[in-house]
């Protein structure tokens, strides 16, 4: 029955394989827990105060540093859209490998225009470069 | 056959309307009910909580107190600028309300921020510009932790220094909504939508008993 739910959302959303679908479900989930409060369940952000997380050019540029920015959050300025955002993220130490992974599916494959898995082999290369 | 239905529903439906014109809302909070004596009968008259006197540094280090909301409807709520947890859902609803009635001299907004420490005025003024808040119409307050938790009680808002939660301070998102009177008319779950969208309506019905 999960199966079938999750291969027809897998053919509802394009070119995505099965596991990229359940990772996106799993993200979901998360993100609502962990992110969606300032960043909104679309997406969108809050003003100037939380960025959106739509910036395709933003997501793909910064795809090795995603991974830190969840874990260990974030400071300074950054540009989304051409606006600029500086406020500090809270880093998100309880969130695991798979979390991580889980999460950026979510983000990158829903606001963002990518269309496969980030794994989490992906995440834990990413991780051990974050002070690099 | 027909006929009769359609007339049914027309008294009906002009029932309804009458009905939803004269709604209004409750006074929420403790009464008392007291006996006085006028023109030498004794009456019996029922006293509801008001929210008292209260003075506030706001976001332009301005002093403001509750005259500055005196013939107006406000929406109170309780906050801090880098709540990680509640408060960016909350502010998000009330700002919906904010752009609802930009403009409108008769309603206004209070933020009082519940970390004493941190969010001074500038603080205060920062976060409201980013929000995309430009007017006079919402203020963000701070005071004393004396001051702030012993109003939050006035509008039966919990609030409470928490090193255990996150951001290190533990309260409830409520959404207060208070007439002309200082009553409370209403209370919302400021992290719901659905409960946003019943608090403007309210709005409506409060403004409606002041044209």
């Amino acid at each position: 029955m999960t199966l079938l739910g999750l291969s027809q959302l897998a053919s509802c959303q394009g070119n995505m394989d099965i596991k990229t679908a359940q990772y996106v479900v799993n993200g979901q989930k998360l993100y609502k827990t962990h992110c969606q409060n300032c960043h909104g369940a679309k997406g969108e952000g809050l003003g100037k105060l939380y960025p959106p997380l739509t910036d395709h050019n933003y997501l793909s540029k910064n795809r090795e540093k995603l991974a830190c920015i969840i874990k260990n959050g974030m400071s300074g300025e950054i540009e989304i859209h051409g606006e600029k955002y500086n406020q500090i993220m809270p880093a998100n130490p309880t969130l695991n490998n798979v979390d991580v992974a889980y999460i950026l599916t979510y983000i990158t494959t829903t606001f963002g225009d990518a269309d496969s898995t980030f794994t989490q082999e992906e995440v834990i290369k990413n991780l051990a470069d974050c002070n690099k | 056959m027909i006929k009769n239905i359609l007339a049914l529903a027309a008294v009906t439906i002009t029932f309804i309307a009458c009905e939803s014109k004269t709604q209004k809302l409750p006074i929420i909070g403790e009464r008392d009910v007291v006996e006085k004596v006028v023109d030498g009968k004794t009456v019996v008259d029922t006293v509801y909580a008001a929210i008292p006197e209260f003075e506030f540094l706001n976001q332009d280090s301005t002093l403001i107190s509750d005259k500055d909301f005196d013939n107006k409807i406000y929406v109170a709520n309780f906050f801090f600028t880098h709540c990680p947890s509640i408060c960016p859902t909350m502010q998000r609803n009330v700002l919906k309300a904010y752009q609802k009635y930009k403009g409108n001299a008769g309603v206004a907004f209070l933020s009082h921020s519940i970390d004493f420490k941190y969010d001074q005025p500038h603080i205060l003024k920062s976060y409201a510009t980013k929000l995309g808040v430009d007017n006079d119409q919402w203020q963000f307050v701070t005071g004393s932790k004396s001051a702030i938790y012993g109003i939050s009680d006035k509008y039966l808002v919990f609030t409470k220094e928490d090193e255990n939660v996150p951001g290190g301070y533990d309260h409830s998102g409520y959404l207060v909504l208070i007439d002309h009177n200082k009553y409370i008319r209403g209370v919302y779950d400021g992290t719901s939508e659905e409960e946003t969208e019943k608090l403007m309506k309210d709005m409506d019905i409060l403004l409606a008993e002041y044209k």
